[in-house]
């Protein structure tokens, strides 16, 4: 119950044309963290959609002590955008999540509750587990998913069955360690980060997410994914 | 005394392990089975044209593992329905919050 007291969350989220889903994001989260300390730090990248003006109403609403804006100047990519919010951190605990509500705030409970009884260094989502789940992806999707997670399971060996997801808590220290040695991005990021984490020997704990594929809103990633899957891959062989 | 030094050497070849690059654990172990089937192949426990074949067997069944456990993925992909109904809800419910509490998030 001390232990409890005294933790502070810090949930950082990187926005690019975020404008509605933040707002609802803000919401939930104020709804499901009752009586939790906690802060978000919203790291917008210039979005050309307004999403600052909705974050700074949302700071008159909730408080500027409740929600950070740590904004940036121009689109610079989600691995520096957590390296930027982490910089503003106040908590002892940083929660990442994405902005477009395919990570869901109910599930925050479930993170903090995990760390707690088990004491882990980092609790990552998952949506290969029983509880755990999928909605919105097409047939194409659902197999380069699973064809990338057998190959990366058979080849690394991570220990934990979700690689990619990216709805996590870590401890704020085991955080900035483990950041600052990873160089990746897109989704190879996400996979550098638990990886890295694993081999450093920290405590890693798993809690079942549901993931709906975003409602509202355009998705930033694309182009020639495997490609940089299979290079990400063969990077995360060599160096880790 | 003997256990000891075991366990000691156990816990050494772990330290080895873990500061060994990945790639490097996977080649130690394709050259330990290199060597075994070298090893059977000198000695002919078994027949000579059957050890021949066991590099393509078992490149072939690392290949059907995957493409098994690809497609019980793919049976078994968890999905969640319902979910998608309770979002929708959830974002109906703080629309209304917002709109009266006057953030103006757009008419989308
Ligand atoms: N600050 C910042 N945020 C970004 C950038 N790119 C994406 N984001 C945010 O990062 C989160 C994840 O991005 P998404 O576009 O949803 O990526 P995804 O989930 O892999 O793709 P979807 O399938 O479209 O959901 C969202 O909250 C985005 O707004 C960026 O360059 N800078
Ligand atoms: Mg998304």
């Amino acid at each position: 119950m001390e232990e409890k007291s005294k933790n502070k969350f810090s949930i950082i989220v990187p926005t690019y044309n975020e404008r509605l889903n933040i707002a609802l994001l803000v919401y939930l989260v104020f709804k499901h963290l009752r009586d939790v300390d906690f802060e978000i730090i919203v790291v917008d990248d210039g979005s050309p959609d307004g999403t600052q003006e909705v974050v700074k109403q949302l700071q008159q609403l909730y408080g500027e002590d409740r929600i950070l804006l740590r904004p940036r100047p121009r689109k610079l990519g989600l691995g520096t955008a957590y390296v930027h919010g982490l910089k503003h951190a106040s908590g002892n605990f940083v929660v990442i999540m994405d902005a477009d509500l395919s990570h869901h705030p109910k599930y925050l409970p479930s993170f903090i509750k995990k760390q707690l009884e088990t004491g882990a260094d980092m609790v990552t989502g998952t949506r290969y587990v029983k509880g755990g789940g999928v909605h919105g992806w097409n047939l194409m999707r659902k197999l380069t998913s699973r064809g990338a997670n057998v190959l990366a399971h058979t080849l690394l060996w991570p220990g934990v069955s979700d690689l990619t997801g990216s709805f996590r808590l870590y401890r704020k220290s085991v955080l900035e360690d483990v950041i600052s040695s990873c160089v990746s991005k897109g989704y190879v990021f996400q996979m550098e980060m638990i990886v890295r984490a694993s081999r450093k020997g920290y405590h890693i704990e798993e809690v079942p997410i549901t993931f709906v594929d975003r409602v509202f809103g355009s998705s930033k990633l694309g182009g020639s994914e495997i490609v940089e899957y299979l290079k990400g891959l063969a990077y995360l062989l060599v160096t880790t | 005394m003997q256990l000891c030094l075991a366990h000691k050497w156990i816990a050494e070849q772990f330290i080895i392990a873990n500061s060994m690059k990945h790639v490097v654990k996977i080649l130690t172990l394709v050259v330990a089975i290199t060597a075994f089937w070298i090893g059977l192949l000198q000695t002919s426990v078994v027949p000579c044209s059957h050890t021949w074949l066991l590099p393509i067997y078992f490149i072939v069944s690392l290949g059907c593992y995957g493409l098994l456990m690809v497609g019980i993925g793919l049976i078994c992909f968890p999905t969640c329905p319902q979910e998608a109904l309770l979002l929708q809800q959830d974002i109906k419910e703080a629309k209304e919050y917002l709109k009266r509490n006057k953030i103006d998030v757009g008419s989308d």
